[in-house]
Parts: C-alpha cells; sequence; structure tokens
C-alpha cells in the first residue's frame, strides 16, 4: 500500500512501486485523461503535473510520487465548472480526434501557472515534447494564448488552481 | 425501441421480399410504374432503403439518427447532426445520434475515401426531409387540411390557425417504416438554420475535461487486460517458447498460444505488459529475410512484376511540342501513426461475441472476425468506439480481431487489448510505397502539348472483409491466407487514384502498374494514391511552368476549364498574395498546387511559403493559404479544422517520414525512430477560405488537402533553393545535399 495525493485527495494505492503512475491513475482512479500514447516519454499524451511541473507519466513510476501532489486535468475543472484552460480549448475548438489534447492542456496549465503570460515561442518551446497527429497544432497555439488571456481575466487564485486543488 | 430488435424485424420483412410500402405525397413523387427500374434514392439510402433505418421518432417526441459511419476524429457526428436537425426540423441539440453498430445501424461499409458526408450525410438528409414530409402529410390527413397549408417548427408540425401536432404524437404505427423515393422535398438553401453554421463539435467538451471519450477509457465489469506477443518480424515462426514461468507472474489469468499467436491476460494492465514482456523473452522465432532494399525504392518497385493498364488516353496529333521533359518521383513507406495505439474489448457470453473497435467499417471487420472464429456473422456484433485519430487502415481491425480470438478462450470475461507503441508503428498496414514517371511537352506558346504519366503502386486497401486481411488470422494455427490484393477500381482509384490529370492536354496517355508482391504489409492511409499522384503531378507541372517561363498560378489556369477548380486557385492565389513574377524574400520561396480530390470530390488550391536554412537545408512552412470547395458546408469550422490538419499532417509526410526496415525487420518502431513533426516546426500562420456551393452535394473534405499541401510545399523549397527535389520525404539532408551539389 502506498499512499498517493492526486486533485487533493488522498489514496491508499495497492499496486507495485515500479507501476507507472499512469496505470494507476487510468485502471486504479478511473481517471480517463492521462492516455497512453508509448509507454516510452516519447509523445506527451500522458502528461500529468506533479508539484505544479509537467511529468510524464508513463514513466513515472510509483515510488517516486510519495508525499507530492498529482494533478490530472479532471483535477482543474469539468464538464459544468470548466477551468481556464478547458474554456479555451472548447473556444477554440483546439481537437480533433483529441486524443493527445489532455497532455497538452496539462504542459500548457504548467506553463501558464509558472510563465502567466507566455509569448508563442515560449508555448511552442514548452510544447515541444508533446505529439499532435491530427494537425491541430495552430488551434492548440490559439487556444493556449486564449487560456492565458482568460486565466489573467478570472479571479488570481485560478492561476494556481492546478496544484491547490 | 432503438435496439437490434428493429433490424431483425427489417431483416424479416426484407427477407419476405413482398412489403413495399410506398407513401403518396401531395406533389407526387410516387414511384412511377413505368418498365424502366425506379432511379435509386440518393447517397447510402441507396443500400439501405428504410426511412427508420435513419430516423426513429418515438411516441414521446425522442428522435433518434443512426448513421452507419464512424466518428474518427473528423467531426462527422456533429456534420451529420446539423444535417438531420436541419431537414427534420428540431433543434440540433434534441436530437441522438447513434454511429456505426452491426447490431443498430445500417451497413455503410468503411469511413474513408472522404465518403461520408457524401454518402451518409446525403442518405440521412434525404431521410430527414422524406420523414418531415410523411409527418406533415399525417397531420394534414388527421387535421383534415391541404399539406401545402402545413409547416414544420421546432419538432411540431404546425397548422395556419396555430394547431401544433408534435411529431411523437404523429408517428403511431409504422408509418416511418417505409422506402425511401428516389427524390426528396429538401429545404432550400437559404433558409438554413442549423447547415451551415459553425456549431461546436458534440465530442469535444468531453475530450477536455477527462470525460469517457474513447475505447481505450471503456471500464467494463470484470474487465482483463491482454496484451499480444507479436512476431519480430513478418513470416517468423515461433519455434519454441515455454509459458510456465510466465503463467507464474502475479495477476495472469491466461496465456495463449495458437500457432504463431501468442497472448498473455492478465487481471490488471501493468501486470499483463510485465507479462507480456517475460513471454517476449521466453519466445524463440524462427525468422527469414523477405524485406527489399529501403534505400532502392526506386529500382524495387520499377522491377517488381505488374499488372499494366493505360487508365487514360487522349490523342490530338495536330498538336506537337518543342521541348520534352522527364521526371521520376517516388514516396516511401510511410505510417498512419495514431497518437492511442489501437485498442478493442471483446467479450463472448453464450455463443454471441460483442466486439468493441475503433475500426472504420464495423460490417466488413464483422465478417472477419466471424471467419476467423468460424462463426455465423449473426453470431458476432460489433460496436464502434472512438479510438485515437484514424488516418486510414491502421492496427484498429488487428486490435479487433485480437481481442476477439483472445476472448474466445476466456468465455464471459470482458478482454481489453491495447497495442504497445512498437507493435503499432511495426505492424500496422503502411501507406504504400509509390514511383512515378512523367514526361511531358511544351510548344512554343509554352503550352503543354503531351503528357505521359505512369504510377507504379501496390494496391491501397487490404481491409478486411475477409478474415486474411488480420494480423491474429495470419498468425493463428491453421492460419487464414492473404487475400490476393486488388486494385481499387476508378473512377475513386487507388495507387492510380488523382493519376489522370485534370488539366486539358491534347496528347495525354496514364499507365497504371499493379504491384501484386506486397513485401511490406500496406492498406488504405489518408487519400491513397493521391497523396503521391498530385505531389508528382503538381511538382512536374511548375518544373514545366518554369521551362516555358511562366507564372506558376497562371500556368495552371491556362490548362485548367474546370470553373470551380479555377474559383480555388485564384481564391487562394489572391488571398495569399500571389503575383506574377513576384520573388521570395532571400532563403524563402513560395509555391503553388492544386487537385480535386479523386477527380470528382472536394477542390484545394494551398499557397504556402516556405524557409530554408542553407547551412543546415532544414525547411520550414512559414505560412499556408488554401481556398477550399466542398459543395454545400455543412459546419465551416469542422471544414476548416480538417484543411489546416491536412496541411499540417502532409507537411509532416512530406518534410520527415519513412518507414525504415533492413532486410528482415522494420527498424522504424517509435517516435525516435519515425520522427513526425514537432511544435518548434508547425507554421506561423494557416488560413483557410472555404467557398460554399449552396444546394449543391457535399464533396466530403478529410482527404482533399494532402496531396495539394505536399506539392505548394515542394514547390516552395524548389523557388528558395532553385532546386527540384523528387524523392519524398524532402529532408534536410537532401535538400542540403541538392544546395551543395
Amino acid at each position: 500500500m502506498m499512499s498517493l495525493k492526486v486533485n487533493g485527495h488522498d489514496h491508499q494505492i495497492d499496486a507495485d512501486g515500479d507501476t507507472p503512475l499512469l496505470y494507476v491513475l487510468r485502471e486504479e482512479l478511473k481517471l480517463n485523461a492521462a492516455k497512453f500514447g508509448c509507454g516510452l516519454g516519447q509523445c506527451g499524451a500522458c502528461t500529468v503535473m506533479v508539484d505544479g511541473k509537467a511529468v510524464l507519466s508513463c514513466v513515472t513510476p510509483l515510488l517516486l510520487l510519495e508525499g507530492r501532489q498529482v494533478t490530472t486535468l479532471e483535477g482543474l475543472g469539468s464538464l459544468d465548472a470548466p477551468a481556464p484552460i478547458q474554456r479555451a480549448f472548447m473556444e477554440e475548438q483546439a481537437a480533433q480526434c483529441g486524443y493527445c489534447i489532455a497532455g497538452m492542456m496539462m504542459r500548457a496549465q504548467a506553463l501558464l501557472q509558472r510563465t502567466p503570460k507566455p509569448t508563442d515561442e515560449q508555448i511552442r518551446a514548452e510544447l515541444q515534447p508533446n505529439l499532435c497527429r491530427c494537425g491541430t497544432h495552430m488551434r492548440i497555439l490559439r487556444a493556449v494564448h486564449r487560456a492565458a488571456r482568460l486565466m489573467d481575466s478570472a479571479a488570481l487564485p485560478s492561476t494556481t488552481q492546478g496544484s491547490a486543488r | 425501441m432503438n435496439g437490434p430488435v428493429i433490424l431483425d424485424r427489417r431483416r424479416v420483412l426484407a427477407g419476405g421480399g413482398a412489403l413495399i410500402v410506398s407513401f403518396s405525397l401531395p406533389d407526387a413523387f410516387a414511384q412511377q410504374q413505368a418498365q424502366a427500374p425506379a432511379p435509386k434514392p440518393p447517397g447510402s439510402l441507396a443500400k439501405a432503403p428504410y426511412l427508420d433505418s435513419w430516423i426513429r421518432i418515438d411516441a414521446d417526441g425522442a428522435i433518434t439518427v443512426f448513421t452507419g459511419k464512424a466518428e474518427i476524429g473528423q467531426g462527422v457526428k456533429t456534420a451529420i447532426q446539423q444535417i438531420a436537425a436541419e431537414e427534420l426540423d428540431v433543434p440540433f441539440a434534441s436530437l441522438k445520434l447513434v454511429t456505426a453498430d452491426t447490431g443498430r445501424t445500417a451497413n455503410e461499409g468503411y469511413t474513408s475515401g472522404s465518403n461520408s458526408m457524401k454518402e451518409s450525410g446525403t442518405a440521412i438528409q434525404n431521410a430527414a426531409a422524406q420523414v418531415r414530409e410523411l409527418l406533415i402529410a399525417e397531420a394534414a390527413r388527421r387535421l383534415n387540411v391541404e399539406a401545402e397549408n402545413l409547416k414544420t417548427d421546432n419538432g411540431a408540425v404546425v397548422a395556419a390557425d396555430g394547431q401544433r401536432l408534435g411529431y411523437g404524437d404523429l408517428v403511431a404505427g409504422d408509418i416511418l417504416h417505409v422506402q425511401a423515393q428516389a427524390k426528396s422535398k429538401l429545404k432550400d438553401p437559404a433558409t438554413y438554420k442549423v447547415m451551415g453554421q459553425a456549431l461546436p463539435r458534440l465530442d469535444i467538451p468531453a475530450k477536455v475535461t477527462g470525460g469517457a471519450a474513447y475505447i481505450q477509457d471503456m471500464r467494463l465489469p470484470g474487465m482483463v487486460h491482454a496484451r499480444v506477443v507479436r512476431p519480430p518480424s513478418y513470416g517468423a515462426e515461433l519455434i519454441e517458447c515455454d509459458i510456465s514461468a510466465v503463467e507464474k507472474l502475479p495477476g495472469v489469468v491466461k496465456v495463449i498460444r495458437n500457432g504463431n499467436f501468442l497472448a498473455v491476460v492478465a487481471a490488471r494492465e501493468f501486470q499483463a505488459i510485465k507479462a507480456m514482456r517475460a513471454l517476449s523473452a521466453a519466445a524463440k522465432w524462427r525468422e527469414k529475410p523477405g524485406l527489399p532494399k529501403q534505400d532502392d525504392l526506386l529500382g524495387v518497385l520499377t522491377s517488381l512484376p505488374s499488372q499494366d493498364s493505360t487508365i487514360f488516353e487522349h490523342s490530338d496529333p495536330s498538336a506537337t511540342g518543342q521541348i520534352t521533359i522527364e521526371a521520376t518521383y517516388t514516396r516511401p513507406y510511410q505510417c498512419h501513426g495514431s497518437i492511442g495505439p489501437s485498442c478493442a474489448i471483446a467479450q463472448l457470453v453464450d455463443d454471441a461475441m460483442t466486439v468493441w473497435t475503433h475500426t472504420q467499417g464495423v460490417y466488413p471487420d464483422r465478417a472477419g472476425i466471424a471467419e476467423m472464429l468460424r462463426m455465423p456473422e449473426d453470431g458476432v456484433r460489433l460496436i464502434h468506439v472512438e479510438g485515437s485519430g484514424c488516418y486510414g487502415h491502421n492496427g484498429a481491425d488487428d486490435a479487433a480481431a485480437d481481442a476477439a480470438l483472445i476472448a474466445r478462450e476466456l468465455r464471459g470475461v470482458p478482454v481489453r487489448v491495447q497495442w504497445m507503441r512498437e507493435q503499432e508503428h511495426g505492424w500496422e498496414p503502411f501507406g504504400p510505397a509509390m514511383v512515378t514517371r512523367l514526361k511531358a511537352s511544351l510548344d512554343a506558346s509554352g503550352m503543354i502539348t503531351a503528357w505521359n504519366f505512369e504510377v507504379f503502386s501496390n494496391t491501397h486497401s487490404m481491409r478486411p472483409g475477409g478474415a486474411g486481411s488480420m494480423l491474429a488470422a495470419q498468425h493463428m494455427a491453421n492460419p487464414i491466407a492473404v487475400p490476393a490484393p486488388k486494385p481499387i477500381p476508378l473512377p475513386e482509384g487507388g495507387g492510380d487514384r488523382n493519376a489522370i490529370p485534370i488539366y486539358k492536354f491534347p496528347n495525354a496517355h496514364v499507365v497504371h502498374h499493379f504491384i501484386p508482391a506486397m513485401p511490406v504489409r500496406v492498406s488504405a492511409m489518408r487519400a491513397l494514391g493521391a497523396y503521391h499522384n498530385v505531389f508528382s503531378i503538381e511538382s512536374f507541372m511548375d518544373e514545366l511552368a518554369k521551362l516555358a517561363g511562366a507564372d506558376p498560378v497562371e500556368f495552371r489556369l491556362k490548362h485548367l476549364d474546370d470553373p470551380r477548380g479555377r474559383d480555388v486557385i485564384e481564391k487562394a492565389a489572391q488571398s495569399f498574395g500571389w503575383q506574377k513574377g513576384h520573388k521570395a524574400p532571400s532563403d524563402r520561396g513560395f509555391g503553388f498546387a492544386f487537385a480535386r480530390y479523386k477527380n470528382l470530390a472536394a477542390y484545394c488550391a494551398i499557397a504556402s511559403e516556405v524557409e530554408v536554412n542553407r547551412e543546415t537545408g532544414r525547411p520550414r512552412l512559414l505560412r499556408a493559404v488554401a481556398a477550399v470547395d466542398s459543395g454545400q458546408v455543412v459546419n465551416p469550422d469542422g471544414l476548416i479544422n480538417q484543411i489546416e490538419g491536412a496541411i499540417v499532417q502532409s507537411m509532416s509526410w512530406t518534410l520527415y517520414e519513412a518507414v525504415t526496415f533492413d532486410d528482415t525487420r522494420i527498424t522504424s518502431i517509435d517516435w525516435q525512430t519515425y520522427p513526425i513533426l514537432r511544435f518548434d516546426a508547425v507554421p506561423e500562420k494557416i488560413e483557410v477560405h472555404v467557398i460554399n456551393r449552396p444546394g449543391l452535394p457535399f464533396l466530403g473534405s478529410g482527404e482533399t488537402g494532402q496531396g495539394p499541401a505536399a506539392a505548394s510545399i515542394a514547390n516552395a523549397i524548389a523557388n528558395a533553393t532553385g532546386k527540384r527535389l523528387r524523392d519524398l520525404p524532402l529532408t534536410r539532408k537532401r535538400i542540403k545535399d541538392a544546395i551543395d551539389a
């Protein structure tokens, strides 16, 4: 048994310490957003935040996460109360198949928490580890810019929403 | 009333053959009694003519729309629901949409070829219009008024005096269980309220909030996890495998060895992965080299035996050229490379096998799985659940077969299989390598007088239908042989898709060299042969324009009659700021290309600006401006999204991508060994201009951009460097070598 804090809640996890975080999130906690893409840390579909930093959950073993705060896309907001970044991706219609999008959003969220007003170059550089195959890149970039504006105009706490919850 | 029962009843009725209910409408599109065969209703209605195969209305007024097509990331669900809402005159959000499911929807074959709007969209548009007319006729009968004095509004038929009869009240009995008529009373496009609107996609909210959006997210009670151990190479034979140690690993439920098919099932997913690795290490295979030389695809494809056919011939001996040039273009094998590896869930309950799959064709895939399992087709049900983006025949069908073969061994238990990244990259059927040889002559006025085009290619579809197309059936004991490949017939074509020029040339000769032998596993990839054929034709048009001293846009227009083609060319050129004789800034180039997909679907022209770093050879697409005519537009933002995606994806294919292999194994097995574009290469700007054609047929849009994007970029690189590259991909090294040559 290991304790794991995800989206502000403590969970007791019965899994081997070498189990990558991705499988714990998807299977034990039944969270959908983080996706299996490569299992090799090459595509970013599994990106979540750990202590506010973007992390590839497919290559991060459970035993490294004791006492850390894990945030997934589900922890940012919901269908009924979407977080700024979720609103932004909906408003920009920034998905085709959408399989890569949760990972894109988590990496962008980590950037925006650190750098609330990123330049286009900063966003591109930040998203470099994440692959999209449908070619939705132009919309993803627009959505991240929009999210920055939405977060800026929202109440201040929302910019730290990811790790606070 | 939406379950499979209805379909069974319909089958019974159809089998009985006698019951054809025709309905009469005031303005008499009643079927004619003439001897000539009655004209067929449009789109997929021709194959599934009963209106209630497409639209059901319950007594409470709830409306369900059924499409045999599948959402594969292209936004088709939203577009189809818009069409249905428009012609039914109901609010968009009030409809429920059911997609491809052999238990519930019509057989619409594959979701492919940019055909969903043309086939299913057209069927549902006409079915909805005819349902609306039936409801009006029924209301007229009940109210004892003339139908023309009634209108529909918000799910009800409304009389002049304001009386409203809800659709649910009007559907008593089987009034929708009638065959469609050939013609429908469609709405005037000028009155559209839902079609033509950029409505937000139905599937996006769940996808950006962690909802269950994909088959990968499905969790059935008692579900177990399976992983397959694939052979290391095509044709490898399993000669030894001690499974006893693997069977003892934590969580392992079963190890399956069936001929060369090896799989492991475990209670939890990561347990299955660990067991898969152990099983893989325990397996000893006999491999045989059989792959061609990767660095000589030109030699390989032009020397393999081929079936040759002249697919176009036009001659005018009075037109003679003064100068003739030739060029050869090549394309490597390329990956679909969905970000999410293929996945399926199967469950055998009693004698019924259910498979949840992201296949593009639930019916043909069902036939394949039933054949593999030696079960009757009606004992197998395939239900489409969305997967990761689909750009053609990837591992989806194979994963479905894997799951079914494994689930057969574990009665009652839902079995989930997901492929590993290296399995998807190594085993998916690739987009086929191709070679084109072109030769053309110009006269003194700079017009093309003669055009010769030869294309060498494998088939572009090895999709199931038969079980032999599926890896599990090929690898199991008593395997089913891979079916003989067949070319896809024109006018759509496969390797010869878009091989016939759309331009008017006095002399033209086009030959398709169809190559049956497939040393590398291949099948359909977005745009099929059109990607390479359009790349070749449009690159060569630029080579000829340069020789003629003509502007590339002007040169194309001089050879093109098709007015809609001319419109997209002019629109793209004008929006880009294309000017005759303009010169790009230093180290940059402008490029242009155009095609009408399949010569019968959507028109697309793309202008691009590319920057080339002369030191490294590295190219970067800076901006692209596209114009597209896809007929009547249903969702303009959905259309724009498709074209933007096509440009970016095609850019990645065109600049970076080639499957690699040695004499035995595929060696491009992940994103390190098969790199695709990343954010540093994403353009500054992409603009898409839509030319709407109100009331004209839907032409689809999923694949129209692939070829023009490739050629536009290639032409811009040639413009920037002065060097013409004819072998895909146009890599940094090839560009650098050309600059240095």
